[in-house]
């Protein structure tokens, strides 16, 4: 079994070291392939975990059930990202295009191989190393694009979040003197020592060292108001790297505050980091559901749904009971699916029509009836609709809230989710289910494209019917379908018949949080 | 209150660390983009002298050749690769600062009297660690906040958060000092891939713009 542990490390950076090497035509097989052995991997370490309480390799590799739900949510992403790419790229075939994909997949691989270092390694120390290195790895490959936004977006992502990891190395380090205390002067920072450790440490330390790393990974997680490089990261970058930042980088800094949380609740009891999740969860969310009234670009309206569901996460975990707990990882899982495939379906309608502007796509799912239509169920996802694995989860959130004495905090969470579905919602249907191009009579005569009166953005509505004139009926790539159907059979399995053995690592790993 | 004496170890330790929060000022009131660079290798070199007297004092072997590593990396590398870039971009003047230099002294001080006793007034401290240096670190922290905010052009922000890096070391060393070689080296490493991305995307900037001003980058709002 531990050879599992080394062999989920070395793979993926082993394909990125190799892809920057190879033809493209190669990396475009390589990277699937690399996901789904990550993928087969993270599933056959469920077994393991769920009889042995957890799987240790050498003294740095350490995987419990709660590490394996943050694997199986990223080597997932990993691969249905990685079959995405290789129906979104299209390189020149001149050796600008071939440096742009060696470039692009060895990023790729190697970021995804840093997320998955994050919830294997032991150490505390080197999961800050991980999560560093996922920052420097995705801001190149935000900048990848070469535009002046894209630029922008990565200088602001590299500067922010590394201030944030300045923070979160503090927090690092704060916990680990509060281990002297209990370990001597000289010890090894392991989350599985701390949390043994327990009541011995020193309270007001742990405190310091709880709101730094929320502070700290929060930045990168997008919790508000240090969420600031997220909407223009996400919008910027590659679309697969916005599917990964998003599904699940996010989640990786979700891990880490989580490994926080465990420790300091094990010593000093769950309220104090319980109401601090809870205060960052809350405007999060808040924010995050008014800024979605008001988006036009469709990658944008996305990031800040990535806000909205990191607020979710937070609240959820401020509950504290063992069925929030297991809303709270489902929720983790069913995000990188749903999140996954919506941005699959943003890249297939910027592909096809050109443009991120929501009020210049009409007829989305006439135009791309797979991806299309695709892109609105991911959306409803997102919006916890059932069937979809997203619903469960957030019912769970909801009512291990309403068994909490502040039950009023699940009513704002019902109110600020639905404030969010608005959002999301009116924009979609907008932008997809109108009709547009398709319509051969329209497509004739393109200005005659009907809008209602009351459309929100009017005055746009001659030049949409322009952009969506010039569109054929038609998938952009085969491959494209594939990814996003991958992510919507996930969500429904998600919602409708979750896996016994998923079922059990959820309980397993929302006990693991619920230790006193 | 009972009067606390520290020892001479803790004295020089806090010396050290004043000194680097003392470069942390210069750096900003420094006008010149090559001056930042040099005083932030000053400030790496005072961390490299602290990591020698942490070594000496607690008798920790390994953690000369994280002194070592730390002069090699923060003392040298890094402020090579940062003067080639700048002699690449050919820009001398750092962009103006969104205050004027009294008003930013004023306002880094207050910040980092906050930040002193802030954590002072944590009591984190032990028989063998002196708190007052903790609490300097995290002044130089918060000055380089101060820093990375006011000043308008990439190369002061990237240098601001590598002389932010040299606060949290200060802080590692003194109370994390046992903290396992292995490991240490392993946070100075993620630095330099850390400065090769900013370097990339300086550059990018650069050749973009024309320019290391931020004042260009405002396209993405809402």
């Amino acid at each position: 079994m531990a050879a599992l542990l080394v062999v989920l490390l070395a793979f993926p950076f082993a394909v990125g070291v190799v892809s920057y090497l190879v033809p493209v035509r190669v990396s475009k097989v390589l990277a699937p392939v690399s996901g789904a052995v990550a993928f087969a991997l993270s599933i056959a370490l469920v077994p393991a975990v769920l009889t042995h309480g957890h799987i240790t390799a050498g003294s740095e590799l350490r995987v419990d059930s709660l590490s394996v739900v943050f694997l199986i949510a990223t080597s997932f992403l990993y691969l249905a990202t990685a079959i995405f790419s290789a129906g979104y790229l299209h390189l020149d075939s001149g050796p600008a295009g071939a440096r742009y994909g060696r470039r692009f997949y060895a990023g790729l691989n190697v970021f995804c191989w840093a997320m998955l270092a994050a919830p294997l390694v032991s150490g505390l120390a080197l999961l800050w190393v991980a999560i560093e290195v996922t920052t420097v790895v995705s801001a190149l490959l935000v900048a990848i694009d070469d535009t002046e936004t894209a630029t922008e977006a990565a200088w602001k992502y590299v500067l922010i979040a590394s201030m944030g990891l300045g923070i979160s190395l503090l927090a690092t380090i704060v916990l680990y003197y509060a281990g002297t205390s209990v370990f001597g002067a000289g010890y090894d920072l392991s989350y599985a020592k701390m949390l043994a450790a327990g009541h011995h440490l020193p309270p007001e330390v742990l405190r310091l060292a709880f709101v730094l790393a929320v502070l700290g990974y929060g930045t990168k997680m997008g919790l508000v108001p240090v969420h600031t490089w997220l909407p223009d990261a996400h919008s910027e970058a590659p679309t697969p790297v916005s599917a990964l930042l998003s599904g699940a980088l996010l989640a990786t800094s979700f891990y880490a505050i989580l490994r926080y949380y465990q420790i300091t609740a094990a010593a000093i009891g769950s309220v104090f980091p319980r109401n601090v999740l809870l205060v960052f969860g809350l405007a999060s969310l808040l924010l995050a559901a008014l800024y979605l009234l008001r988006q036009r670009d469709i990658k944008r309206m996305l990031a800040y749904s990535s806000i909205e569901h990191m607020g979710v996460l937070a609240i959820g975990v401020s509950f504290g009971v063992t069925l929030a707990f297991i809303g709270v990882l489902l929720h983790v899982l069913a995000h990188a699916a749903a999140k996954g495939t919506a941005f699959f379906g943003a890249g297939s309608v910027v592909r096809k029509f050109g443009t991120k502007d929501m009020a210049l796509v009409r007829g989305g799912v006439g135009a791309l009836p797979w991806s299309g239509s695709m892109l609105v169920a991911a959306v409803l996802a997102l919006s916890a609709m059932p069937p979809f694995g997203l619903f469960r989860s957030e019912f769970l959130i909801v009512s291990g809230g309403l068994s909490d004495p502040r039950y009023a905090v699940a009513a704002v969470l019902v109110v600020l989710v639905t404030l969010a579905f608005v959002g999301l919602g009116w924009s979609t249907t907008q932008t997809m289910l109108t009709t547009g191009p398709a319509d051969a009579a329209l497509a004739a005569a393109p200005h005659a494209t009907p809008h209602t009166p009351h459309a929100p953005h009017a005055p746009h509505a001659p030049h949409a019917a322009v952009v969506s004139s010039r569109v054929r009926k038609g998938e952009v790539s085969p491959w494209i379908v594939l990814a996003m159907a991958l992510g919507i059979a996930a969500l429904v399995l998600l919602g409708v018949h979750l896996p016994a053995d998923l079922s059990r690592l959820l309980d397993h790993a929302a006990h693991e949080l619920r230790t006193p | 209150m009972p009067v606390h004496v520290p020892s001479t170890t803790a004295g020089v330790e806090d010396v050290v660390a004043v000194l680097v929060l003392l470069t942390e000022f210069a750096m900003l009131r420094g006008p010149l983009l090559r001056s930042q660079v040099r005083l932030y290798a000053f400030q790496s070199l005072a961390v490299s002298v602290l990591a020698v007297v942490v070594a000496a004092t607690r008798h920790l072997a390994d953690i000369y050749a994280l002194a070592g590593l730390s002069f090699v990396l923060k003392v040298v590398i890094v402020p090579a690769v940062m003067t080639r870039l700048l002699r690449d971009v050919d820009v001398d003047l750092a962009g103006s600062s969104k205050l004027g230099v009294a008003s930013s002294m004023l306002v880094a001080l207050a910040v980092s009297v906050f930040g002193f006793f802030a954590v002072g007034s944590l009591h984190v401290h032990s028989s063998l660690l002196p708190s007052t240096t903790l609490a300097v670190a995290s002044a130089v922290v918060l000055v380089a906040f101060v820093l990375i905010v006011l000043r308008s052009d990439v190369v002061s922000q990237a240098m601001g958060f590598f002389s932010l890096e040299n606060g949290v070391s200060i802080a590692g060393l003194v109370i994390a000092a046992g903290l396992p070689l292995v490991v240490e080296t392993t946070f100075l490493f993620d630095l330099l891939v850390a400065v090769v991305a900013f370097g990339i995307i300086i550059r990018v900037h650069h050749g973009r713009s024309r320019t290391l001003s931020t004042d260009e980058l405002d396209r993405l709002r809402g």
